[in-house]
C-alpha cells in the first residue's frame, strides 16, 4: 500500500538581490507502507526543503502530496492537524529544537499534550517507555536539555518524534551527530521499529553507509532534483548517474588510503542560478555537448553494468 | 607519562572537572604539538565537548568546576588568566567550531557582519579587506557565490551551510590551535572531504594544531596523526592512528571498531555495545567499562587501571592483542 505519494513538488525561496533559490523542483516520488526511503545528496542540494515541505511544514511552491490517498497539499492548517499525528519529523538541527526552559519529561510528552492522548500518569509512563527505548538514564525526564551531551539531545528529539508512534516519520540526519556506538543502536532502534509498528521512514543523510545500511529503496538529489532512484543494493552496486558514482567514492573508510577516493571537483553550482541542461554537468567527468542544454528526464533506462534498468536522469544512457 | 612531543603546543595535564561531587572528566591527560592532528572519539556523553570547552575556559562555571590539573597553551597558564585575557585569545590563538552551529551562530546578523566582526576584533584591517578576506573564506569552505553568500542570516543556509560558515569563523584568524568538535557532521562526504583537506593543509603549511573530535572512524583513520578514545570520562587508550586501528588494545576500543556500518553487510543488525555510558556521579568502581565489556577478569570489578604504555597507552587490565 502506498502511504505518501508527491508529485512535481517544488520549493523556491527569495534569494539576495531579488533572485529565486529553486531548492526543490519538480520531484516526484511515494513511499510504501514500512518502507525506508533513503534521501542522500551533497550539501544544500535541498534534503531538508524536501522534508519540509512534503509534510507541509514549510509551503510548497507547487506540486501535490497525497497521504493514505488524500491530497494535503490545499489543507488548512486545522484540516491538517489529524495528519500531524501520522507525520511526525527528526529535526538536523535538535539543539534548536528543544526549549531550552522545558524539562526533558515535558518535551517528550509534548505532542501527547498538543493531541490530548492520555493522563498524566499514562503519559508518565509512557516517557519513561520512551526514554529506555532511546537507551536514556531513568531520571533524564527531571532534567534540561542544557545538561545532556550532543548525542543525548538528540536522542531526545528521537524519543519525541516516536511518542505517537506516528506512521510515517522524515528523520533528517537523525543519527548523523552520534558516535558510531549510539549510531548504531538508534539504526537498530529505527529499524525495530519500523518492523514492529509498520513505521514508513523518510531517512534523510549525507552518510551513504548509513543510508545503504537502513534503506530499502535510495533516491540521490542533485541540486533540487532527484537524479537516480531505485532498490538499495542496485543503487549502491551499480550507481548509474556519475554524480551517485562519484558520491560513493567519497565514503572514508578506515583502512583506505586516502589517494584512492574521487573527491568531486568545484563546488554544488548557486541554487538560484542553476545550470542549463544536466545541472551536473559542470562537474560531470562524462559530460557530453547535449548535456548542457537539454534536462534528461528521471525515467527507467538500460545500462550496461547491469540487467535491470535503473531509474536515473543521465543522458548516457540515451538509446541512440 | 606517554610525553612523546618535544614541546607540545597544548598539554592537558590530569585534569578533572566536575559538576558537584560527580567527575565528569577525570584525570585526562592530552598533549598536541604544533601542527599535529589528534583525534578525540567515544562514546555520546563520554566527557569529549567537556574537555573540549575546557581548554577556552568556555565551561559554565558554576555549575562546572575545574578540580584539579593544567592546561598549557605555548606559554601560557590557561586556569590562570582573566576573562579579559581570555577574550583576546579566543579566535587569535586558538579557535573553536561548535558542535552545535544554529545555537552558535548570531541569528540577527547576516553571516558577512558576523565574520567581519571576528577580523576587524583581531586584525588592523580596513573594512573593505575584511569583506574580502570573509569572502575568501567562505570560498574556501565551499560556500557558493561566497560574495552574495555574505549578505545572508542563518536561518537562509542549509544545515551544512551554516556549519561551514562555523568552520569558516574559526579559522578567520589563523589559530595555533583549533578544536573542532564534530566539525563534518552535517556535511555529505564531498564537502567533509573538502574541510578536512582544507584543515589538513592549513596544519601542514601553518603548523596549526588540531584536536579533533569526531565519532567517525573512518575520519580519524585518514586525517589524524593519533587517536586518544574516551570513555566514562577517562583516556582509555592512546596511539598513533595506524597502530590504534591495527591493534585496539582495549576492549572498548575493539567493540567501538567493530560498529562501524561500513565495514557490516548491509540491512544486518549492527553489533551495537549493549548498555549505556555509565552517566556521571554513577560510574561504576575498577573500570568503568566492565558491565559492558566481554573480556572481564578480576581486577577489572575492582581497580581503576592505569593507563599505560609507550608510545600506545591503554588502560586495560586484559587488553586484546
Ligand atoms: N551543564 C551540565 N550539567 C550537568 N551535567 C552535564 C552538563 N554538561 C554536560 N554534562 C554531562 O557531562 C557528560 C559529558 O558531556 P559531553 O558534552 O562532554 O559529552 P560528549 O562526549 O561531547 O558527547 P556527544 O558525543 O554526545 O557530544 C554527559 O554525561 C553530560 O550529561
Ligand atoms: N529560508 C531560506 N531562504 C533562502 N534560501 C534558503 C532557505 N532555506 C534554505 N535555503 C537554500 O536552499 C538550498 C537547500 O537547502 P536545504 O536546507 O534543503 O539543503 P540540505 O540538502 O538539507 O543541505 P544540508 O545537507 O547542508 O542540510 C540551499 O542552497 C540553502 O541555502
Ligand atoms: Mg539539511
Ligand atoms: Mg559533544
Amino acid at each position: 500500500m502506498t502511504l505518501l505519494e508527491i508529485e512535481n513538488l517544488s520549493k523556491t525561496y527569495p534569494g539576495a538581490h531579488g533572485t529565486t533559490v529553486k531548492a526543490v523542483s519538480e520531484v516526484s516520488l511515494s513511499v510504501e507502507a514500512g518502507e525506508v526511503l533513503g534521501i542522500v545528496g551533497e550539501s544544500g542540494c535541498g534534503k531538508s526543503t524536501l522534508g519540509r515541505a512534503l509534510l507541509r511544514l514549510i509551503e510548497p511552491s507547487g506540486g501535490d502530496i497525497r497521504f493514505e490517498g488524500k491530497s494535503i497539499a490545499g489543507l488548512s492548517r486545522r484540516q491538517l492537524k489529524p495528519f500531524r499525528r501520522d507525520m511526525q519529523i527528526i529535526f538536523q538541527d535538535p539543539f534548536g529544537a528543544l526549549n531550552p526552559r522545558h524539562k526533558v519529561g515535558a518535551i517528550i510528552s509534548e505532542p501527547l499534550k498538543v493531541h490530548k492522548i492520555g493522563n498524566t500518569a499514562s503519559r508518565a509512563a509512557r516517557i519513561a517507555e520512551l526514554l529506555a527505548l532511546v537507551g536514556l538514564p531513568e531520571g533524564s525526564a527531571e532534567r534540561y536539555p542544557h545538561e545532556f551531551s550532543g548525542g543525548q539531545r538528540q536522542r531526545i528529539a528521537i524519543a519525541r518524534a516516536l511518542a505517537l508512534e506516528p506512521k510515517l516519520l522524515v528523520a533528517d540526519e537523525a543519527v548523523s551527530a552520534l558516535d558510531v556506538s549510539i549510531q548504531s543502536q538508534i539504526i537498530n532502534l529505527i529499524a525495530e521499529l519500523q518492523e514492529k509498528l509498520a513505521l514508513s521512514i523518510i531517512f534523510i543523510s549525507h552518510d551513504l553507509s548509513v543510508i545503504r545500511h537502513v534503506s530499502d529503496r535510495i533516491a540521490v538529489m542533485y541540486l533540487g532534483r532527484i537524479v537516480e532512484i531505485g532498490p538499495s543494493e542496485d543503487v549502491m552496486e551499480t550507481p548509474a548517474h556519475p554524480y551517485t558514482q562519484a558520491l560513493l567514492s567519497a565514503i572514508p573508510r578506515p583502512n583506505v588510503p586516502r589517494a584512492e577516493r574521487v573527491v568531486l571537483k568545484g563546488e554544488l553550482p548557486d541554487p538560484a542560478n542553476p545550470p542549463l541542461g544536466c545541472a551536473f554537468h559542470t562537474r560531470c567527468p562524462s559530460a557530453m555537448p547535449h548535456c548542457t542544454t537539454e534536462r534528461p528526464a528521471l525515467v527507467a533506462r538500460k545500462i550496461a553494468a547491469c540487467a535491470k534498468p535503473a531509474t536515473t536522469a543521465c543522458h548516457l544512457y540515451e538509446v541512440a | 607519562m606517554t610525553d612523546t612531543i618535544a614541546a607540545p603546543l597544548l598539554s592537558i595535564d590530569n585534569l578533572t572537572i566536575s559538576v558537584g561531587s560527580s567527575a565528569i572528566v577525570e584525570d585526562v591527560s592530552l598533549q598536541i604539538g604544533a601542527g599535529e592532528m589528534l583525534g578525540l572519539v567515544g562514546e555520546s556523553g563520554c566527557g569529549k565537548s567537556v574537555t573540549a570547552l575546557s581548554i577556552m575556559r568556555l565551561l559554565p562555571e558554576p555549575p562546572m568546576q575545574y578540580r584539579s590539573g593544567t592546561i598549557r597553551l605555548g606559554e601560557l597558564d590557561m586556569l590562570a588568566l582573566s576573562e579579559k585575557q581570555l577574550r583576546a585569545i579566543r579566535g587569535e590563538d586558538v579557535a573553536m567550531i561548535f558542535q552545535e552551529p544554529m545555537t552558535s551562530l548570531n541569528p540577527v546578523l547576516s553571516i558577512g557582519d558576523q565574520l567581519r566582526e571576528m577580523i576587524l576584533l583581531h586584525r588592523k584591517v580596513s573594512n573593505q579587506e575584511a569583506s574580502t578576506r570573509a569572502a575568501q573564506l567562505l570560498d574556501r569552505v565551499g560556500i557558493p557565490s561566497a560574495r552574495t553568500a555574505l549578505d545572508r542570516y542563518p536561518h537562509q543556509l542549509s544545515g551544512g551551510q551554516r556549519q561551514r560558515v562555523m568552520i569558516a569563523m574559526a579559522l578567520a584568524c589563523d589559530p595555533r590551535l583549533l578544536i573542532a568538535d564534530e566539525p563534518t557532521t552535517a556535511l555529505d562526504v564531498t564537502v567533509q572531504a573538502q574541510i578536512l583537506d582544507l584543515i589538513d593543509d592549513l596544519r601542514r603549511e601553518t603548523g596549526m594544531a588540531v584536536l579533533l573530535i569526531t565519532h567517525d572512524l573512518g575520519v580519524v583513520s585518514q586525517y589524524c596523526d593519533r587517536v586518544a578514545v574516551m570513555y566514562g570520562g577517562r583516556i582509555v587508550e592512546q596511539a598513533a592512528a595506524a597502530e590504534l586501528f591495527a591493534n585496539p588494545r582495549h576492549r572498548y576500543t575493539e567493540a567501538l571498531l567493530a560498529t562501524i556500518p561500513a565495514s557490516n553487510p548491509p540491512g544486518t543488525r549492527l553489533p551495537a555495545i549493549s548498555g549505556t555510558v555509565p552517566p556521571p556521579g554513577n560510574r561504576p568502581a575498577g573500570c568503568s567499562f566492565h558491565p559492558r565489556c566481554h573480556a572481564v577478569i578480576e581486577p577489572c570489578t575492582t581497580t581503576l587501571p592505569r593507563l599505560e604504555g609507550i608510545p600506545h597507552a591503554t588502560r586495560c587490565w586484559n587488553p586484546a592483542s
